[in-house]
C-alpha cells in the first residue's frame, strides 16, 4: 500500500499579494527614497513583490510624524480608547489570518501549518493582551501613575515577523507610546499588511509608521534622536551594536537576542513527548526560541537518538504552502550558507553527522534536519547559535553535569526539561540561566507570559507585567533599564 | 601632651571575606573635605577587581540558593551589628563628609533603618514581581524573578554611608552578589561597613568592598566576562557612556546615573531592586 501524502497546498491568492509594496508613514503608504528592493519567495526563488525602502530623510519623516501622533493625539487619549484602537486592529488580523499566514509562508517559508496555527494567532493574542492593558496601567506594579516614553523604534526579526511586530506593537501602544518599525529585509510583507489593518482600523496617522529596508535603516532608526526607546530582536552581535549606540544617551533598550537553547533528557522522560518536543524544538519550529542542543542522559542515549531519527527522519520538508509540509525553507540565501558551514564545521571537528533521508525540493532554500552526536562542548556546533534544523547532541551522566553543560554558553533565552520526576525537573529549572524553562514541553508562548534572555541573550522581557516596564517610564532615582 | 597614644586603623580592601591591603602595594591618603589628612587607604589594582569578581562569582550560588527568609534575617542582622557602632559610624562620617558631628547620627540611623527595609524585601520580591501567568492552554505558567548575578556597585560619590547602603543592600537583598567600588574621597565608612559585614552573618564574597580610583577600577568591571550588571551611580561623568559602551560587550544589565547624586534620605522604591533580577518563566503542561 502506498501511504505517501499528496500535496495539500494553500492557494497563493489568498495573500492577495501585491506586485508592489510601500512604506507607511504618518498613516499614507508612499514611496521610499531608497532602491526598491524585491521580495524572494525562498521555497522557489521566484521574485514575490517589489517593496520600497527608506532613505534616511524617511527614518527622519517617520520619527517626526510619530512624534506628532504621540504629541498630539496618542499619549493624550485616555487608556479606554487606546485600548478600543487595539483590540479593532487584533479583530481585523484574526478576521484576514488566512490571508496573513499565506503571506508569512511565503515571504518568511515557514510551513502553512505553522503560520496558520501559531504566528498569525499568536500575533492576534498579543494585540488583544495588551489592548487590555491600556487602561489598566496603574495596577501593573510599575507605580501608580506610569507614563509612555515617547516614541518607539521597534528593529525586528525575520523568524517571526508579524508576530514580533505585534509583540511591539501591542505594549508600545498600550502604554501610550507611538511606534516605527523596520521589518526584516527579507520579510517586510506582514508588516507592510499590518500597517494596512491599523489603516482600516482608522488609528491616528503616525501612530504606527513602518520602514522596509536593510541593516542601514536600522541602524539610521536606532540612532535617531528622536526616537525615545529602542526594541530590538535578531542577532546577539546587533544588540551589542545597538546597546553601544544607545550607551550614553538615557534612551530606553530592550533586546531579543539569540540563544543556544538545550533539551534536557533524563532517564526517566516521557520518552515520545520527548522526541516529539526534541524534534519540534529543533527542527520544526523555525526558531523563536531554537533549542539546537540536546543534552541526553547516557543511559538512554541510544535509544533516544534511534527514536529521534526516526522522527526526524519523518519530516516532511518542501513547499512552505502545502498543509502536509513540517520543515519549510530556510529564509534565505546567507542564512543557508551559514548553517552549511556550521554544519560543516561540526563534521571538520570530529562530529558524527547524520542527515534525514528525506527528499528536498530542487529549487529554493532547503537543509534536511540533520543531527550531530559525539559532539563535544568546544565544538561550533555546541557553541554558536545555528539557526537551521541541526541538532547537536551530547551526553551527561549526572543533573549536576546537565546544569552545567546547559549553562556553559554566553546565552541564555530558553531551556528545555524532560522528566517524568516533579522534584528533579524543578530543580533543574531553579538552575538553568535562562529566561524561559519548558519542563515536559517546548516551543510554548503566550503574551501572558514574559519571554526574553538571561545574559548575552537579551535585554528586558516581552509579554505580562514585566514586559510592560519596557515601554514606560518609572519614577526612579536613576534610570531604569 | 596627651594621656594617651591613640591606635589608629589601618583601612583595607574587603575581598571574599577577608581584608588585605592591594596585591599593588598601593595606597592613596584620604582627606576630609577640608583637606585634613584622615587616613591612607589601600588603592585597589585591576587584579584585586578580578579577584573580586572571583570571589563574588564563587558566592554567588550559595547565597541565591538560600531562602529568602535566610537572606532577609542576614540583612536584619547587619542593621542590628551597625546599630551597635552607631557612634563609631557618626564620628566617621562626620569626618568624612565634613560635618558638625551632631549631623551625623541621623544619617547613620538613616542607613540602618534602609537595611531594615530591604531585609524585610527579601522574601517578597517574588511576590510582588513574579506573576502566575493565565496562558490560553493547558498549562501552569509561573513568572519568578531571580538575581541577575554578579553586579558592579560604583558607589555614589558623595554620600558616603548612607548613600552606599541604598545602592548595596537592594542588590544583595534580591540575590545577587557585589563588587563594590567605594567613593574614591571618602572611602573609610564602606571600609567600616565592611567591617560590619564581616561580623554580621553576610558570607564571604556577597560582598566585596575596593577603595581606590573609580576611574581607574569601573573600566574593567564593565568589561568583565563574569560581571552582569553595572550599577554606575558614582561612575564620573567623563566615562559614563564609554562605561555603558562597554558594558555592551556582554549585554550587561546597565543602571545608568542619575544627573545629580539623589537625595537618599528620600524613602527608597522598588527600582533598585528591580534593575538587578531577571525574570524567568516556567511551562509545565496539565495533564492526567
Amino acid at each position: 500500500m502506498d501511504w505517501s501524502y499528496d500535496p495539500a497546498p494553500e492557494s497563493r491568492e489568498i495573500a492577495n499579494l501585491k506586485p508592489s509594496y510601500q512604506l507607511f508613514v504618518d498613516g499614507r503608504f508612499t514611496d521610499g527614497g531608497s532602491e526598491p528592493t524585491k521580495s524572494v519567495d525562498p521555497a522557489t526563488e521566484e521574485v514575490l513583490a517589489e517593496v520600497g525602502t527608506a532613505s534616511e530623510s524617511d527614518v527622519d519623516t517617520a520619527v517626526q510624524a510619530a512624534r506628532r501622533a504621540y504629541d498630539r493625539v496618542w499619549s493624550r487619549m485616555p487608556g479606554a480608547e487606546r485600548a478600543k484602537y487595539l483590540f479593532r486592529i487584533a479583530r481585523i488580523v484574526q478576521q484576514r489570518a488566512r490571508e496573513l499566514a499565506v503571506l508569512e509562508s511565503l515571504d518568511n517559508g515557514k510551513p502553512i501549518r505553522e503560520s496558520r496555527d501559531v504566528d498569525v494567532p499568536a500575533a492576534a493574542a498579543q494585540l488583544f493582551h495588551h489592548a487590555g492593558w491600556a487602561d489598566k496601567l496603574g495596577y501593573a506594579g510599575h507605580g501608580p501613575d506610569p507614563r509612555p516614553l515617547g516614541v518607539a523604534g521597534a528593529v525586528i526579526g525575520w523568524n517571526f515577523p508579524l508576530l514580533t511586530a505585534a509583540a511591539k506593537i501591542g505594549p508600545a501602544l498600550a502604554c501610550g507610546n507611538t511606534v516605527v518599525l523596520k521589518p526584516a529585509e527579507t520579510t517586510p510583507l506582514t508588516a507592510l499588511v499590518l500597517a494596512e489593518i491599523c489603516q482600516q482600523a482608522q488609528l491616528p496617522p503616525g501612530v504606527v509608521n513602518v520602514l522596509p529596508g536593510g541593516g542601514g535603516v536600522g541602524a539610521a532608526l536606532v540612532a535617531h534622536p528622536g526616537v525615545d526607546k529602542v526594541a530590538f530582536t535578531g542577532c546577539t552581535e546587533v544588540g551589542k551594536q545597538i546597546q553601544r549606540t544607545l550607551a550614553g544617551t538615557g534612551r530606553r533598550l530592550t533586546l531579543e537576542l539569540g540563544g543556544k537553547g538545550a533539551n534536557i533528557a533524563f532517564d526517566d522522560a516521557p520518552i515520545d513527548q520527548a522526541v516529539e518536543g526534541i524534534v519540534n524544538g529543533a527542527f520544526v519550529n523555525q526558531g523563536r526560541a531554537r533549542c539546537d542542543r540536546l543534552l541526553v542522559q547516557e543511559s538512554i542515549a541510544d535509544e533516544l537518538l534511534d527514536r529521534l531519527r526516526a522522527r526526524a527522519a519523518a519530516l516532511r520538508v518542501g513547499d512552505p504552502l502545502d498543509r502536509n509540509t513540517d520543515v519549510g525553507a530556510i529564509n534565505s540565501r546567507d542564512r543557508l550558507e551559514r548553517i552549511t558551514q556550521l554544519a560543516d564545521a561540526g563534521d571538520a571537528e570530529g562530529a558524527q553527522r547524520w542527515t534525514s533521508p528525506c527528499p528536498l525540493p530542487q529549487r529554493g532554500f532547503f537543509f534536511a534536519p540533520t543531527v550531530f552526536t559525539d559532539v563535544s562542548p568546544a565544538m561550533r556546533i555546541a557553541r554558536e547559535e545555528i539557526f537551521g534544523p541541526v541538532l547537536a547532541v551530547l551526553t551527561f551522566r549526572t543533573p549536576e553535569e546537565a546544569v552545567a553543560k546547559a549553562n556553559n554558553t554566553p546565552y541564555g533565552l530558553s531551556a528545555g526539561i524532560w522528566t517524568e520526576k516533579g522534584s528533579r525537573s524543578l530543580w533543574v529549572a531553579q538552575r538553568l540561566r535562562a529566561g524561559v524553562v519548558w519542563a515536559n514541553t517546548y516551543n510554548r508562548f503566550d503574551p501572558t507570559a514574559p519571554f526574553g534572555g538571561y545574559q548575552e541573550s537579551g535585554l528586558g522581557r516581552e509579554g505580562g507585567r514585566e514586559g510592560l516596564a519596557a515601554y514606560l517610564a518609572v519614577d526612579d532615582d536613576g534610570g531604569r533599564r | 601632651m596627651p594621656s594617651r597614644i591613640a591606635v589608629p586603623k589601618t583601612y583595607k580592601l574587603y575581598l571574599g571575606g577577608e581584608f588585605g591591603r592591594s596585591e599593588s602595594g598601593r595606597s592613596y591618603p584620604v582627606t576630609d573635605p577640608r583637606g585634613r589628612f584622615l587616613a591612607n587607604a589601600a588603592q585597589a589594582s585591576r587584579k584585586d577587581a578580578r579577584d573580586a569578581v572571583v570571589a563574588a562569582r564563587r558566592a554567588f550560588g550559595p547565597w541565591w540558593g538560600a531562602t529568602a527568609y535566610n537572606r532577609g534575617q542576614v540583612l536584619l542582622r547587619v542593621a542590628e551589628v551597625m546599630e551597635g557602632r552607631r557612634e563609631q559610624f557618626a564620628t566617621e562620617l562626620a569626618a568624612a563628609e565634613g560635618w558638625a558631628l551632631r549631623r551625623a547620627p541621623a544619617m547613620v540611623d538613616a542607613a540602618i533603618d534602609r537595611w531594615v527595609w530591604y531585609a524585610g524585601w527579601t522574601d517578597k520580591i517574588a511576590t510582588v514581581f513574579g506573576a502566575a501567568n493565565p496562558v490560553a492552554g493547558p498549562y501552569f505558567c509561573l513568572t519568578i524573578p531571580e538575581p541577575t548575578g554578579v553586579v558592579a556597585v560604583l558607589a555614589p560619590q558623595t554620600s558616603s554611608l548612607l548613600g552606599l547602603v541604598s545602592v548595596l543592600a537592594p542588590v544583595i537583598a534580591a540575590g545577587n552578589t557585589a563588587v563594590v567600588v567605594a567613593s574614591q574621597n571618602r572611602p573609610l565608612p564602606a571600609v567600616t561597613l565592611s567591617e560590619v559585614l564581616a561580623t554580621s552573618d553576610v558570607p564571604s564574597g556577597v560582598v566585596n568592598v575596593l577603595t581606590g580610583r573609580t576611574a581607574e577600577l569601573a573600566p574593567w568591571l564593565a568589561a568583565h566576562d563574569d560581571v552582569n550588571a553595572l550599577d554606575l551611580c558614582g561612575a564620573p561623568a567623563a566615562i559614563r557612556a564609554d562605561l555603558e559602551a562597554t558594558a555592551a560587550g556582554t549585554v550587561k544589565r546597565v543602571r545608568s546615573a542619575p544627573a545629580a547624586e539623589p537625595d537618599w534620605t528620600r524613602p527608597p522604591d522598588t527600582g533598585r531592586l528591580r534593575s538587578f533580577v531577571e525574570a524567568k518563566t516556567v511551562w509545565h503542561p496539565v495533564g492526567t
